[in-house]
């Protein structure tokens, strides 16, 4: 087995009489995204902060590639903390620097890189987060999405091995909400480094996440992954997600992922008992990376949810349709026939395409293409979820798309 | 018996405990110190950070350092002319000035005016730099807080306060002149010469002493308020900047007067 990056054992932390961490064990893998989710008020962050070494535990340690960090010399701790970068729930920028000198600080504090190159790092880090217009304004001149992500690009500017993510989308509406986490998970998938997420945005934060963990009353009752999850029977678990969980995904306002997967089994089974079939339809915006790197992460979040809004405005509310994972939306229609979803999938195609998203003038500095596919199965009696879930992904068809032809080129 | 007891010793209790909480607290004060010193040998050396506080406590302080020279050294002239007048010897009025100014005004006025525009804003500052964890991000990048914050403030006072004081001197000197000469009508010639025969080079090393000890405690004690504003009982967040700014000045202001006291009575 390998050895974990980092890892908790037994730690605990009182404030006064207040034990806030009871004997806390956590590991964390190397390259994975792992998220702490708990209600708010419960450790979370301060978990967080040992980890960094900015609280220090009463009992217990941590372990960093097998080494405790308490006993490591001051050269190691300084390698450590290279290593590490932390964003701060409250952004905590230097609200006396401007944009471009609160992302250049630890380029200019802690290298020994020219002015120049440090310049060029920063500018080309203000240019991915989209921060263009705002690099000589101050932090208190600008919004606070826009202050997340010049912390965002504070953190990345140094290509941690580690970033500690203090509660990244807290006070974000649903957009930069879902922009953010898609942020994270793309510069992860990109620099290839280890993320620890604390978050109570379910289930947003899951889509993004390899390995997640539960902490509640100052203890970690679950760590697993996603999946496991999900599927866990454990009673706190059951009972944390179902309290803390949002009825409805807030970027497209559809359900989520676990109400349309219980209602899919119930609906096999009423199939199986009635010798019945319905239709099921599986949507996924392809090339949603490549909108992430030409347009930004914004435009990808709005597409994903316009493309929320036309399902709901074209099927029956007793449909259910629900957002099942970051690209992908997938559609139950129980009481429709194959022949009728047919139509209305059409029409929602040729809707689809008249969008403004799929309008090249809607992007006049870049040249991408994207589309959205659409798959139709049906499901009988005797199919399985899984081969329900395969057939629908190998029917997927293109229903709608941009393609970039600047220049007679095509992208 | 015990209740007896109990309110007999109760002042005496909180003596014992206010006298432990303040030896604990200068104790701190110069750990905080030497730290910070230390640090400012620690390359690469900070200077532009150096340079932008010299600005900001010594540049950006020499109107008000002028403006409050001019009238000590002016009522200096005027007092001092009509307690003279009464031995008719209004003649010394230059010397007197001059050595009150260089020996004890000069140092005490500047520290005490840099306290009220440099020293409380070094304490504001810091202190909201820590009560919206600025401080700890600096620790997560691996940037020592006190020699990022604390360091070049150190230095700053270190340089701005002797020129401070110097220009204080000078243009109090020149206050003097104004009530005592061209108000007064004390003759020109007598005035200075009287300044240059009485003031000696003691008279202005131990001025130059006493600046660079006050430019220590000021920042020291401005910046060690402001740094630990989040450890202070009885106020948090905005509260506690301010409770922490107006300890900064209270405290550095009554340690000026004391240490002022003690290192005359070892330079005399």
């Amino acid at each position: 087995m390998t050895i974990p990056l980092v890892e908790l054992k037994n730690v605990t932390k009182r404030f006064d009489k207040r034990t806030v961490l009871d004997r806390v064990n956590l590991t964390i893998f190397e390259g994975d995204i792992t998220t702490i989710i708990g209600k708010s008020g419960v450790g979370k962050s301060v978990l967080l902060k040992h980890i960094i070494g900015l609280l220090k535990p009463d009992e217990g340690e941590i372990l960093f590639n097998g080494k405790r960090l308490k006993g490591m010399t001051r050269k190691e701790r300084k390698s450590f903390k290279q290593q590490v970068s932390y964003m701060f729930q409250s952004n905590a920028l230097f609200d006396s620097l401007t944009v471009f000198e609160n992302i250049a600080l630890p380029l200019r504090e802690k290298t020994r890189l020219h002015e120049d190159a440090i310049r060029s790092k920063v500018l080309a880090q203000i240019d991915r987060m989209e921060l263009t217009e705002v690099t000589y304004k101050y932090p208190s001149q600008i919004s606070g999405g826009m202050q997340k992500r010049v912390a965002l690009a504070r953190s990345l500017v140094t290509e941690p091995k580690i970033i500690l993510f203090d509660e990244p989308t807290a006070g974000l509406d649903p957009l930069r909400k879902n922009t953010v986490l898609s942020m994270i998970a793309h510069y992860q998938r990109k620099i290839r480094f280890t993320a620890i997420l604390v978050s109570h945005d379910i289930p947003d934060v899951l889509f993004i996440s390899n390995r997640v963990a539960i902490i509640d009353s100052g203890r970690i009752p679950f760590q697993g992954t996603p999946m496991e999850l999900e599927q866990s029977e454990n009673p706190v678990v059951q009972e944390f997600i179902k309290g803390q969980a949002s009825l409805k995904d807030e970027l497209t306002g559809l359900d989520t992922r676990r109400d349309i997967e219980n209602m899919l089994i119930q609906e096999m089974g009423r199939v199986n008992r009635l010798q019945e079939s319905f239709p099921v339809v599986m949507f996924t915006i392809d090339n949603l990376e490549q909108i992430n790197e030409h347009i930004g992460h914004i435009a990808a979040q709005e597409i994903i949810q316009c493309l929320g809004t036309l399902i709901k405005d074209h099927f029956d509310t007793a449909d259910t349709s629900a957002r099942y994972s970051q690209n992908e939306i997938l559609m139950v229609l129980p009481h429709t026939g194959l022949k009728e979803a047919k139509q209305v999938l059409d029409e929602l195609a040729t809707d689809l395409q008249k969008q403004e998203i799929f309008q090249a003038k809607t992007y006049p500095k870049a040249c991408f293409s994207f589309s959205i596919l659409a798959g139709l199965a049906e499901a009988r009696p005797g199919t399985d979820l899984d081969s329900l879930m395969g057939q629908v992904l190998s029917h997927q068809k293109i229903i709608a798309h941009l393609k970039c032809t600047k220049n007679g080129e095509t992208a | 018996m015990d209740q007896t007891t109990n309110s007999v010793f109760a002042p005496f209790n909180w003596l014992g405990r206010f006298s432990i909480a303040f030896i604990g607290e200068l104790g701190a004060i110069g750990i905080f110190f030497i730290h910070a010193f230390c640090l400012i040998f620690s390359l690469p050396l900070q200077v532009n950070k150096t340079i932008q506080q010299v600005f900001f406590i010594g540049a950006k302080s020499i109107l008000i350092i002028l403006l409050v020279g001019i009238f000590t050294g002016m009522v200096l002239g005027l007092q001092g002319y009509y307690t003279l007048v009464k031995f008719g010897s209004e003649g010394v009025l230059g010397a007197a000035v001059a050595l009150s100014l260089i020996r004890e005004l000069g140092p005490v006025m500047t520290a005490i005016m840099i306290i009220a525009r440099a020293g409380s804003s070094m304490a504001a500052e810091i202190g909201i730099m820590r009560i919206s964890e600025q401080i700890d991000a600096l620790d997560t990048m691996d940037i020592n807080p006190i020699r990022f914050l604390v360091s070049p403030r150190i230095v700053a006072s270190l340089i701005s306060f002797p020129l401070l004081t110097a220009i204080f001197d000078v243009i109090g000197i020149i206050g003097g002149y104004l009530s005592g000469v061209v108000l007064l009508g004390i003759n020109s010639g007598i005035y200075f010469y009287r300044i240059e025969s009485s003031v000696v080079m003691q008279d202005v090393s131990g001025g130059f002493i006493k600046s660079l000890v006050f430019g220590i405690i000021v920042s020291t004690i401005c910046c060690y308020q402001g740094y630990f504003t989040h450890m202070r009982p009885g106020g948090f967040g905005a509260r506690g900047v301010s409770l922490a700014t107006t300890s900064a000045v209270v405290l550095s202001c009554v340690l000026v007067l004391i240490v002022d006291y003690v290192l005359t009575s070892f330079l005399l």
